[in-house]
């Protein structure tokens, strides 16, 4: 549906400065997110992969306005208009976090260990004003058993350090969700998970999803789960876009020289495949003050001149809706 | 079948805590041929890295040996006193731990550190001798010689695992036990190790008993492998056959619950409930509770470790045969 999307970011970005000696009038800046554009359709749900330091956490946290871009718009339709997210102050801000949720990734360091599953749960309701006392315990109790952990009134008042790894991630889930939010940033939601764990996680924030007509943006290091997890995927390098597409185009036919490497270094648990190296040369580097040309140049298997010469490549589309930065392909 | 380096015999294995005694490891029984990589797989508190400190005697003050044996091309590790034990670590079997590369020194050389390790196990060597040895190292491992005279934040996290991995071939081993060495490090770098570590393994024909969590990562590194649930062995055999025609249910629930980029998109299985608390392992079978197939009898008897045909072991009272 090429509808109005419920998010769309143009030119986000986000400079980090490195602290400068005593004396140093110029500073360096790490380019986290440098120059990001994409949206996300209403109930779909769009994943972002990519290496450590690559600014997929980044582009997380400023979407929830956690931390503020730079420069950039991030626009959200919102009761039926359209707020740019980077200006919202105040009771703005506060309207739209009732709308904008996030999970993270270590339930073990998310959750206020002194703190009741009840209280966690029911504090969103707390600040945005909703309900009294016996309406939130009601929908705690009821968000509880949304998320598997029932009955909910043996949940309510024990202590995170009482639940295991994955149950405490669905308490995490059931915070986020109890404003009955439009948009969730997941942050590696189930990397901290064990596989048997996982998978039930999975299923239930798809169910949900499906469920509560929430959109997300779900970030992880691992393709697999992304695979999952996501109708499209964008693969993200040094703060750049380089691909983005239909999550199964993008898997069979990767386009940038960056997607194609960091598919084949996927481990695939199928011991008699044959797999083939990755095509890709040194090591990540941290974007400091980036020189303008493809972020990928050093890395890169078929640089050619154009590439050292000319800007970073501008994200475009190759066809059907299949984008890619890079001058060569 | 090769001689056996290693062969560990129903290896029990508790640990006393203020709660009780954890069943980490019980009665597992597995070998490793000369030359062979095995994998163990399992997840978090399956007893894996605890079969490995107990092959070489690292356990904490808590943990105590129950039972079994540990033999070393003959020698039984659980009797031996603990000074001769020192000879065997590290000059007979080396280990890389989980996220080894915090484990250099910040404020050593890298070189001086594995150099450290070569007077401690290997006396007599001159600097000049013990120097090049570290050069040698640094080559097998694709690390500049160079950087032997850098610190660890000099190195990026890969390189660091490199070095630390360079330190566990010093002495020449005959077995290498590797814990999720490249648990921490991104798909590239991680894709890169494993390749170099499989690729030395076999080159100079070590044995390495390879630790993860990730039935993808053991099917890349490992000839064979164990899988393990709730301090026990679940099923063991070639890593072809297990991936082919999994036995236990334990194991075939892992491999459906596990995600993969190549292939058609298949719905993923979830496995009800969580692992046990080791504190009050489950009668019988320990994977009864969560099983499809439990029955009667898998509440009340442990299942026998038996070969369901051509070193294909499992312990299961309702082996599947059909995938």
């Amino acid at each position: 549906m090429p509808a109005e999307p419920l998010v769309s970011v143009q030119g986000l970005q986000k400079l980090y400065p490195l602290t400068a000696g005593l004396f140093k009038t110029t500073r360096s800046f790490i380019h986290a997110v440098d120059g990001v554009n994409f949206s996300i359709p209403a109930g779909e749900s769009l994943g972002l992969v990519g290496e450590s330091g690559s600014g997929k956490t980044t582009t997380g946290k400023l979407l929830v306005r956690l931390t503020d871009p730079t420069t950039g718009h991030m626009y959200m339709a919102l009761n039926g208009g359209k707020v740019d997210i980077s200006t919202l102050r105040g009771k703005e801000l506060k309207v739209f976090r009732r709308h904008v949720q996030m999970i993270f990734q270590d339930p073990y360091e998310s959750l206020n260990p002194r703190r009741t599953i009840f209280d966690t749960i029911a504090e969103p309701l707390e600040v945005q004003g909703i309900g009294d006392v016996v309406e939130r315990e009601h929908r705690v109790a009821e968000l509880l058993s949304m998320v598997g952990l029932a009955p909910p009134e043996t949940f309510l008042f024990r202590f995170p350090h009482e639940l295991s790894g994955g149950q405490r991630q669905r308490v995490a889930i059931a915070r986020a969700l109890i404003v009955e939010p439009t948009f969730v940033v997941a942050d590696e939601p189930t990397s901290m998970l064990d596989v048997s764990i996982r998978t039930g996680i999975m299923n239930l924030m798809q169910e949900l999803a499906a469920r509560l007509g929430v959109t997300y943006l779900y970030i992880t290091h691992d393709l697999a789960v992304a695979r999952y997890m996501s109708n499209r995927l964008s693969v993200m390098y040094l703060g750049k876009i380089v691909e983005m597409g239909d999550t199964e185009e993008l898997l069979r036919n990767p386009l940038h020289p960056y997607t194609k490497a960091l598919l084949s270094a996927v481990p695939v648990p199928d011991p008699t495949l044959p797999r083939t190296e990755p095509d890709i040369k040194g090591s990540i580097a941290k974007p400091i003050d980036p020189i303008p040309r493809c972020r990928f140049f050093d890395r890169c298997p078929i640089a050619q001149k154009v590439c050292e010469n000319s800007d970073h490549p501008p994200l475009v589309d190759k066809g059907a809706g299949h984008l890619a930065a890079c001058y060569l392909v | 079948m090769a001689e056996n380096v290693l062969r560990v015999e129903d290896l029990t294995m508790h640990y006393t805590t203020r709660a009780g005694e954890v069943s980490a490891v019980d009665n597992v029984t597995f070998s490793l041929a000369k030359g062979e990589a095995m994998g163990l797989v399992g997840e978090s508190g399956c007893g894996k890295t605890s079969v490995a400190t107990t092959v070489l005697r690292l356990l904490p003050d808590n943990g105590k040996i129950l039972g079994g044996h540990i033999y070393l091309d003959g020698t039984d590790l659980v009797a031996l006193p603990e000074p001769e034990m020192r000879k065997v670590r590290w000059r007979r079997i080396s280990m890389v731990f989980q996220a080894a590369m915090n484990s250099l020194n910040p404020v050593y050389r890298v070189g001086d550190q594995i150099i450290e390790a070569l007077e401690t196990h290997l006396p007599g060597l001159s600097i000049a001798e013990n120097r090049a040895r570290v050069e040698e190292l640094f080559k097998l491992v694709g690390l500049d010689p160079k950087l032997m005279d850098q610190y660890p934040h000099e190195y990026s996290g890969g390189m660091r695992q490199r070095a630390v991995i360079a330190m566990a071939l010093s002495c020449n081993p005959d077995l290498i036990i590797a814990d999720e060495p490249t648990t921490a490090l991104d798909v590239i770098v991680q894709d890169n190790l494993l390749r170099e570590m499989t690729e030395l393994q076999k080159r100079l024909g070590m044995s390495m008993l390879y630790i993860s969590h990730d039935i993808a990562v053991i099917a890349e590194v490992s000839d064979r492998m164990g899988v393990m649930y709730a301090g026990r062995l679940a099923e063991l055999a070639t890593t072809v056959e297990i991936f082919k025609t999994p036995i236990h249910p334990y194991t075939i629930g892992l491999m459906s619950a596990f995600p993969s980029i190549v292939g058609a998109k298949r719905e993923l299985a979830t496995l009800p409930g969580e692992p046990p608390d080791l504190l009050r392992p489950p009668s019988g079978c320990r994977f009864h509770p969560r099983c499809p197939f439990g029955t009667e009898i898998c509440t009340q008897q442990v299942p026998e470790f038996n070969d369901h045909g051509s070193g294909h072991f499992a312990a299961c009272w309702h082996p599947q045969r059909s995938a």
